[in-house]
């Protein structure tokens, strides 16, 4: 007779939220030693890292799925339960965009010209830089509802948001210099190969988009 | 009336069974929250809800068993056969009890309250008359049913907001709690005091002016805050626990406030639900000894007692038990918004307790636990629970009344 009121206490999303996010990105840093391989023509570990992103990869989706049947309609919750599921769903295009990369890259041998290598580095190491600041607003999440999305905390996670914001517009400026540069070789590359390098740059920064989308729904979050 | 003595030892009997019963099961609602929350080890719980539990009974619990012992129903028109009254009242009893054992091996949430205005009322309609019921105190009682969990939960809106406001907002929360929780310890002994001296020392023989009883209860408040805080100046930062806020080391703050809050919830649950098995016992007792239905005599101080003992061996036997299996479910309640739910609900309850209002101690902390998650303080909150919480009193009702009615009929055949 004692146990039900202990049953009004739902179990928190919070701390699963937090180990999916960094899941995810954990999954989204493989992308760096991997390019780093692909330009070293290393393709023993070029597979590892791919190996490495699928098994994170499903994961994560394994965790969303868990997060999401934790998450029944009766629940009473600070923020609208929708809004929590919109954050899962972007976390997890995180590493699903990684995953893409990884495929694309293992699947057709992808090749990094020398001219654009070094840049293309640079380009994967800030759209993975804008995963992890997503990671790191994302781990206030529990002091978020401690203080009830309001007051000195809430201020630190929008700062938090800003720099994320920043990272993904330097991702879109490095992706866009990038993209010139391989205009530029063009004329010299297989067609086909070029074709796929440029969707392997959009899918990058997409890494680095849906980094930010996870800020916009902390901030959303935080309006309510 | 040669069988009054056996009359008097069923009482005493069953008496002390529904109160070894509030022990083992209802006191776990009441502490298992300050254990959940850390505030307070098994061992430290099961101290206070024994000191608590048993002074509310004593101290507070009074009026309530007045209104549960003569104010439910009116004897009068059996006054020529006052048996019906002792045999109504065992029966009452009986079927409480048995209803509490059914629903909790159901796992059905019922309250204890709920089960024995039930049987009493169902006993005096069928066994004296529909016009026997004070209906007007039926109605009253069924408001207080509505309004406690309302009442406590607008409180605890209030208080958490007011925590949010004043500490957890803030760039320095944790300066801020060391400030303002001793602020909030006075506000909890402050208020309990009082409420007991108003209406509960009446019955312990003591009377004081309001003008003293507001002196005492603000000397009384000082004192505690005061210890409290001695013991929160002494809580060293966590450094390994803590990010930018401090927010580990400001719950440990909230915990000193926290076991002030779990003794006044003992206290309060104490001074509630002990009438739901005193509350008979008295009038079967006065019956018994005056051979009248009248119940004029003042209501006998040792049966409080007994009250208070049959919480407290409960405790001991099950109640521990029962308070580490709640406790270790409620996790997520940290001491900042454990307290808030917790000063709420015990204010609530002490006020209904000095009114005479039999209500549920449960069902009042659910209602102030909800007031807090209004104000953004609790993470997830299962409202499909809540509802079956609120919902289960519609059944117990008659399912005590029915109950009562059929004990009845045969402790009238078997006595």
């Amino acid at each position: 007779m004692a146990n039900y009121l202990s049953g009004i206490f739902g179990s928190s999303p919070v701390a699963p939220l937090q180990q999916h996010m960094d899941i995810a990105y954990r999954c989204a840093k493989q992308l760096i030693p991997m390019f780093e391989a692909v330009i070293e023509s290393d393709w023993a570990a070029v597979e590892e890292c791919r190996q490495r992103i699928r098994d994170l990869e499903s994961e994560a989706d394994e965790m969303k799925q868990a997060i999401r049947s934790s998450l029944p309609k009766s629940l009473f919750m600070p923020v609208p339960r929708e809004d929590l599921l919109e954050l899962l769903l972007v976390q997890d295009r995180v590493a699903n965009r990684a995953k893409d990369v990884s495929g694309l890259v293992v699947g057709r041998k992808m090749e990094l010209p020398g001219p654009i290598a070094e840049p293309f580095i640079k380009f994967v190491r800030c759209s993975v830089a804008a995963a992890k600041q997503a990671r790191k607003s994302v781990r206030e999440l529990d002091e978020l509802f401690e203080t009830g999305f309001r007051g000195a905390e809430a201020k630190l996670v929008a700062s938090m948001v800003a720099e994320l914001d920043r990272l993904e517009s330097e991702s879109d400026l490095l992706q866009s210099e990038l993209r010139a540069r391989l205009f530029k070789l063009e004329s010299e590359l297989p067609p086909v190969n070029v074709m796929f390098l440029y969707k392997i740059i959009d899918l990058t920064g997409e890494v680095a988009d849906y980094a930010e989308r996870v800020g916009r729904r902390l901030e959303l979050l935080l309006a309510h | 009336m040669a069988d009054m003595q056996i009359y008097i030892g069923l009482a005493a009997i069953f008496g002390l069974f529904m109160a070894w019963g509030i022990g083992a099961n209802d006191v776990a609602n009441a502490m298992a929250t300050s254990v959940g929350s850390k505030a307070l080890t098994i061992k430290q719980a099961i101290f206070v809800a024994a000191v608590f539990e048993f002074a509310g009974a004593v101290l507070a619990g009074g009026e309530v068993t007045s209104t549960i012992r003569k104010g439910i129903i009116d004897a009068a028109s059996i006054s020529d056969s006052p048996e019906i009254l002792i045999y109504g009242m065992l029966a009452s009893l009986a079927a409480a009890g048995s209803w509490l054992l059914i629903a909790s091996r159901l796992g059905w949430p019922v309250s204890t309250t709920h089960s024995i205005v039930g049987a009493i009322v169902g006993f005096a309609v069928v066994g004296i008359g529909v016009d026997a019921v004070h209906w007007g105190k039926i109605g009253e009682i069924v408001v207080s049913w509505i309004v406690t969990p309302m009442i406590a939960g607008f409180a605890a809106y209030l208080i958490y907001s007011s925590v949010q406001w004043l500490i957890i907002g803030r760039e320095n929360p944790l300066e801020r709690a060391r400030r303002y929780v001793p602020v909030y310890i006075f506000l909890a002994g402050f208020t309990i005091t009082l409420v007991t001296i108003f209406k509960g020392l009446k019955h312990a023989g003591l009377s004081l002016s309001t003008q003293q009883a507001y002196l005492v209860a603000t000397v009384i408040g000082i004192l505690i805050a005061l210890i409290g805080k001695f013991f929160i100046n002494r809580i060293e930062i966590d450094e390994k626990a803590d990010r930018k806020f401090h927010f580990a080391t400001v719950e440990k703050v909230f915990g000193v406030l926290m076991i002030v809050t779990a003794c006044g919830m003992a206290f309060a649950h104490g001074s509630n639900d002990v009438a739901n098995a005193v509350g008979p016992v008295a009038a079967v007792i006065s019956i018994a000894q005056s051979g009248i239905v009248g119940q004029e005599s003042p209501l006998p101080l040792a049966v409080l007692f007994l009250g208070g003992i049959g919480i407290v061996v409960g405790l001991a036997t099950f109640g521990r038990h029962v308070i580490a299996t709640v406790g270790s479910k409620i996790i997520h309640l940290t001491p900042s918004r454990g307290f808030a739910a917790e000063l709420a609900a015990a204010s609530t309850i002490v006020m209904a307790s000095s009114t005479g209002m039999p209500i549920s101690t449960t069902q009042t902390l659910v209602g102030a636990v909800l007031g807090v998650g209004m104000a953004r303080g609790i993470t997830a909150i299962n409202l499909a629970v809540v509802n079956r919480i609120f919902i289960s009193w519609v059944i117990t009702i008659p399912a005590g009344a029915i109950l009562a009615i059929i004990f009845f009929y045969i402790l009238k055949a078997v006595l």
